[in-house]
């Protein structure tokens, strides 16, 4: 379906999850955050680059993986993104929910 | 009903094996429910307890007798070294899946706001003290400091 975000049509699945990347800005991120309460620091900008380059090498995503990506340690990722830290970082990012179970 | 839809709000992992399948399937479970916005806390009990115990939760196997599901008859799941040699399978298909090993895990869970608690009455059965078992332990409850915890609207118990 289609979604008016930052003055631009994007392309959006049931649950909100962008489902064209190219489509992405950073307004749109601005946005997206902001409807999932989150206030984007510098940190969290720097995590939606790490999570948007793992998926653009197609490697998947967990819990694990943030951990140890260098970018912060998992207490601190659940600060970010308190609620669903994972799902919420992803949908900001304008990439697919990860679909693992870790 | 009616409060937050049926929502789950919180969930209550009692975990009282420790045998490696049973142990990942509690972890599994706890970290979904932190990955997904939902409260987890684990009761560790019986022999649960060795999954947080700090000399045997790197030494947990896999059942290999008694268990129907590994099509394996019993004599020959009884065999010496055949727990082992099913524990390294199954450990090596876990790590395919970025699966972590018992304490990285549990280091994984405290990191993520679950609550690890042990039986009281589990831990003097046994005679362990808290300085025996995994240092993020948030302490030893009774069961009914455990039901406490769980109090709210939206919280489920789970019985592993």
């Amino acid at each position: 379906m289609e979604k008016l975000i930052a003055g631009k049509n994007i392309q959006v699945n049931e649950e909100g999850y962008m489902t064209d990347f190219s489509q992405w800005d950073k307004a749109i991120g601005e946005e997206l955050a902001k409807e999932n309460n989150i206030e984007l620091t510098a940190k969290h900008w720097e995590l939606i680059q790490y999570i948007q380059n793992e998926f653009k090498a197609e490697s998947p995503l967990t819990i694990r993986k943030i951990g140890k990506s260098g970018v912060v340690d998992i207490k601190e990722f659940y600060a970010l993104f308190p609620v669903g830290p994972l799902k919420t970082a992803t949908k900001i990012a304008g990439i697919p929910k990860p679909a693992g179970c870790i | 009903m009616s409060e937050y839809n049926g929502e789950v709000r919180k969930m209550m992992i009692i975990l009282s094996k420790a045998s490696l399948e049973n142990v990942y399937a509690a972890f599994v479970l706890a970290n979904g429910a932190r990955m997904e916005g939902i409260e987890a806390e684990m009761f560790f009990t019986f022999f649960g307890l060795e999954a947080i115990h700090n000399k045997k939760l790197e030494h947990l196997h896999v059942a290999t007798v008694g268990n129907p599901a590994m099509h394996m008859p019993t004599m020959i799941g009884g065999l010496p070294g055949m727990e082992a040699l099913a524990t390294n399978l199954m450990k090596k298909e876990m790590e395919k899946l970025d699966m972590p090993e018992v304490r990285e895990f549990l280091e994984i869970l405290q990191a993520s706001g679950v609550k690890l608690w042990a039986c009281k009455l589990a831990m003097e059965m046994f005679h362990y003290e808290k300085e025996d078992m995994f240092p993020g332990l948030d302490g030893v409850l009774t069961v009914g400091d455990f039901y406490k915890q769980g109090s709210g609207i939206g919280t489920h118990m789970l019985f592993i």
